[in-house]
């Protein structure tokens, strides 16, 4: 919606589009899922925001809420690390960089867990590993498919190597899934990489991202940085990462919900039975 | 106040070990050193560390292969795209016995180096990694791992042919392999790219070797804003050997001839192998099962996550195994 006096309102209300630079009233904005309605652009959405528009009405119950981050190195970079995990509490309202529980998406009840970028970056410490870790033993025990929505800048320096070691640890406990012949959906949304994508993020049975999402190993200015070399268009955008094999489909944030739903329906837990037949 | 790590090592002796036990897993030997009380003058600075992990003339995996193992075959390629020379693997015999090896290989010249693409692999190196794991599962033949890369390289043809698939599909496919496998970090353990080669059911480190999430320079240049922070940050990350003991993320360090491991690397590699020797022995002699959930359980514990009482928590675990996350 074309707005020419935007310099006039205050700017709680309004947010410019930093793709099409369309200025977008904030509440229009979450009508339409935080999408510019103009280009499409996905706005980067919060855990809370985004289990709301992907789980059947009133069916997330949380569980592992209240497990806190350790501050086992004592890491002090410009500021303490626990100083960190208070701040991004209180700014996020999260207790670290995922929600987990359970919840049904078109009637499936699954076990879901959500990252939010938003607290230190959705980096994975010894929390988002645990929770993601029990997430996925639930998910094991119940024979419950599991859904992971991803966003993430990696592991948290501010653990050291144990942050690292939380991909082996994540990866082990969906691995198990596989094995059992439970589905694992993994959603990527922006952005997603390091760590995270290095771990259980590349690693579902169905690997589903929104649309220019930004996905890769390594962030573009280090790869910039390294080599040097102007990088191809659209590189580490969620459409060239499918372009090149690593993830299914690219699906519009309107569609995500009923995208999983069909998939979670499709695929079924299995016990090692042949199951299909007219 | 306390030193966190000082709570953590009281904690983690409620656990019924011995106290013979050390900070690791295992039992103290002459070949292991597991517990960093025994290492008194020997522990060098964070910095010192990473300098001689990364040390030119440091031995690197060929070095040490030719010397523990005898008639190393090479194999080459991942059978999908090409060979990745940044990471090297075969079969060799040791002592006789038939192991599969995989180790990242940087060079000990610039040339070198530039062949080797500074030991950093490309997706192709961590596919012919999960070929050479799934021939030694095949078979039944126990599998040796040696880190020693600054990362998985980050160039665009990398991120094109899936990188962050490829050391993740690794670690999976180790998580799961059904048979035993030991890891040891030679030099720079660098962050998921050196992880990929990381899940075993014993992981070693030599005893100046680091092992990190990202690298002191890429820590000082995103927390501190400069790259000149780097000795401060390698300090922070707790990277050293003798740190990875105390956070048990390795289980027992190798001893490195005085000096560091570039003096003598046969010296170093009679370490390695006497190091390796006996936990093949040991680990050949456990049932597949009980292997595969120890090596879950083993990297299922490690983090440290505060869990306030009275919150919904798995039955049947003490306060302090969840303040531990065993
Ligand atoms: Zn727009």
């Amino acid at each position: 919606m074309p707005f020419g006096r935007r310099k006039d309102l205050p700017s709680h209300l309004w947010t410019q589009c930093p793709d099409c630079g369309e200025t977008l009233f904030n509440k229009q904005l979450v009508r339409n899922m935080n999408v510019c309605p103009k280009c499409e652009h996905h706005f980067k959405i919060g855990a809370r925001e985004r289990i709301e528009l992907l789980t059947d009405k009133g069916s997330f119950e949380e569980r592992d809420a209240d497990l806190l981050s350790g501050d086992p190195l004592s890491f002090v970079d410009s500021k303490p690390y626990p100083q960190r995990i208070e701040a991004a509490r209180v700014r996020s309202g999260a207790a670290d960089a995922v929600l987990t529980g359970t919840a049904a998406i078109g009637g499936t009840t699954v076990e879901l867990a959500v990252m939010d970028f938003d607290f230190i970056g959705g980096s994975m410490g010894s929390v988002v590993g645990e929770k993601i870790t029990r997430a996925a033993e639930r998910a094991l025990a119940s024979r419950a498919p599991l859904v992971i929505v991803t966003a993430s800048g990696g592991a948290r320096m501010q653990e050291g190597t144990l942050a690292l070691m939380q991909m082996a640890k994540t990866v082990a406990a969906v691995a198990r899934l596989g094995d059992s012949g439970i589905p694992f959906i993994s959603v990527l949304t922006d952005p997603t990489t390091g760590g995270v994508l290095a771990s259980f993020g590349s690693l579902g049975d169905i690997v589903l991202a929104e649309p220019k999402a930004y996905i890769g190993f390594s962030g573009a200015r280090v790869t910039d940085q390294t080599i040097g070399e102007r990088l191809p268009a659209g590189f580490q955008r969620a459409e060239f990462v499918r372009d090149h094999g690593f993830i299914d489909q690219v699906v519009p944030r309107a569609q995500l919900k009923e995208r999983i739903a069909f998939f979670l329906a499709a695929l079924r837990p299995t016990a090692g039975e042949t199951r299909w037949s007219l | 106040m306390r030193d966190p790590l000082a709570t953590l090592r009281d904690l983690a002796t409620l656990g019924a070990r011995s106290p013979t036990d050390g900070n690791g897993h295992l039992p103290a030997g002459d070949e292991l050193i597991t517990d960093t009380a025994t290492l008194g003058g020997a522990r060098v600075a964070a910095w010192d560390a990473v300098k001689i992990a990364r040390d030119l003339h440091r031995p690197h995996a060929v070095e040490v292969i030719e010397r523990v193992f005898s008639g190393f075959q090479e194999m080459h390629g991942d059978r999908l795209f090409r060979d990745d020379p940044a990471i090297v693997g075969g079969i060799g015999l040791l002592d006789g016995h038939p192991v599969v090896v995989v180790g990242q290989q940087k060079g000990s010249s610039t040339e070198e180096n530039i062949q080797r693409n500074f030991g950093m692999p490309h997706p192709e190196g961590y596919r012919k990694a999960i070929r050479l794991y799934r021939l030694a599962e095949r078979f039944h033949v126990p599998l040796v791992t040696l880190i020693d890369t600054p990362g998985a390289f980050p160039g665009p043809e990398a991120e094109e042919r899936g990188q962050a698939e490829a050391i993740a599909k690794s670690i999976e496919v180790m998580t799961r392999l059904r048979t035993p496998v030991v890891a040891v970090v030679l030099g720079e353990g660098g962050s998921g790219g050196a992880l990929a080669l990381g899940v075993a059911d014993v992981v070693l480190s030599l005893q100046n070797a680091i092992y990190s999430v990202i690298s002191p320079e890429g820590a000082a240049a995103i927390l501190w804003r400069t790259g000149s922070e780097a000795e401060r940050a390698a300090r922070s990350l707790r990277l050293a050997g003798p740190d990875l003991l105390e956070l048990r993320i390795v289980d027992g360090l190798i001893p490195e001839p005085p000096g560091g491991a570039h003096t003598d690397a046969d010296r170093t590699a009679a370490n390695v192998k006497a190091a390796i020797a006996p936990q093949l022995e040991r680990l050949a002699r456990k049932p597949i099962a009980e292997l595969l959930t120890e090596r879950y359980e083993r990297f299922r514990r490690i983090g440290v996550v505060v869990e306030p009482a009275g919150a919904v928590a798995p039955p049947k675990r003490s306060w302090w195994k969840r303040v531990l996350g065993r």
